[in-house]
């Protein structure tokens, strides 16, 4: 007997449960941070780099940003989907969005890990 | 045919400016739309976070660029979209687990959504500035 699947890849689910993930870890650092930067002496240069090179915090951070990314690919996707029909104008979109967020990524990198 | 039926007339496309959409349709669209802004000013944001943490000088580099009114503008419409979007979100997690999915509590909901994340972007703005 064949086994046939009668949906798709499943990759709809895959970002479906992507987004909600990133969107919790996103909340749950939104918290920290807020903490954190409630927590400074004063708001300068050494107390906001210095909050920044603490090992735990950049990692948190550098993994925020990637959730971010991801997450907004999902929703930007999404929103390409919905509203532009032409296939070869959203395939194009789509490229940008792509391009755009895994340089975001590599930019926050290199903000984070040069400190 | 003894009777016939009256049909009403239904709208061929979406008159977006006759629709009332009611209040969790709102926060639905200003999810969408917050999201959006932000992510178009996510370069922006990115500067701000380099300068930031470069060093003592491009610090001081941030600090005229976030004392510009226009950018204060800027950062408090950006602050409102990400505590928007942050409360909105929460809202849509716990619509996703089944939570308060009736029409009462989903309407209760999103005003509660609405007015947190003004009050939060009034406190918080209020606090940075």
């Amino acid at each position: 007997m064949v086994n046939r699947q009668p949906v798709g890849a499943h990759y709809g689910l895959k970002d479906w449960i992507g987004q909600r993930a990133t969107a919790v870890f996103m909340a749950i650092y939104t918290i920290i941070f807020a903490v954190c930067a409630l927590a400074l002496p004063e708001f300068s240069y050494e107390a906001w780099s210095g909050l920044f090179s603490g090992g735990v915090f950049r990692f948190l951070s550098f993994l925020f940003f990637l959730s971010l990314f991801y997450h907004a690919w999902v929703g930007v996707r999404d929103l390409w989907m919905d509203y532009v029909k032409p296939t070869s104008v959203r395939l194009a979109l789509h490229l940008v969005t792509l391009f755009l967020l895994v340089g975001y990524a590599g930019w926050a990198a290199q903000i984070l890990w040069r400190l | 045919m003894s009777e016939v039926t009256v049909r009403k007339p239904r709208p061929k496309h979406l008159a977006l400016n006759q629709i009332r959409l009611p209040l969790p349709g709102i926060v639905s669209i200003l999810h969408r739309i917050s999201g959006v802004g932000l992510f178009l000013m996510l370069p922006f944001l990115l500067f701000l976070l380099d300068r930031s943490l470069g060093s003592a000088e491009t610090f001081e580099t941030f600090s005229n660029v976030v004392g510009h009114p226009l950018a204060k503008l800027l950062l408090i419409g950006l602050l409102w979209a990400y505590m928007h979007h942050f409360c909105a979100g929460i809202r849509f997690l716990l619509l996703d687990l089944d939570k308060g999915t009736d029409l009462p509590a989903a309407r209760s909901s999103s005003r509660i959504v609405l007015i947190v994340s003004l009050v939060l972007t009034v406190v918080i703005g209020v606090k940075l500035w």
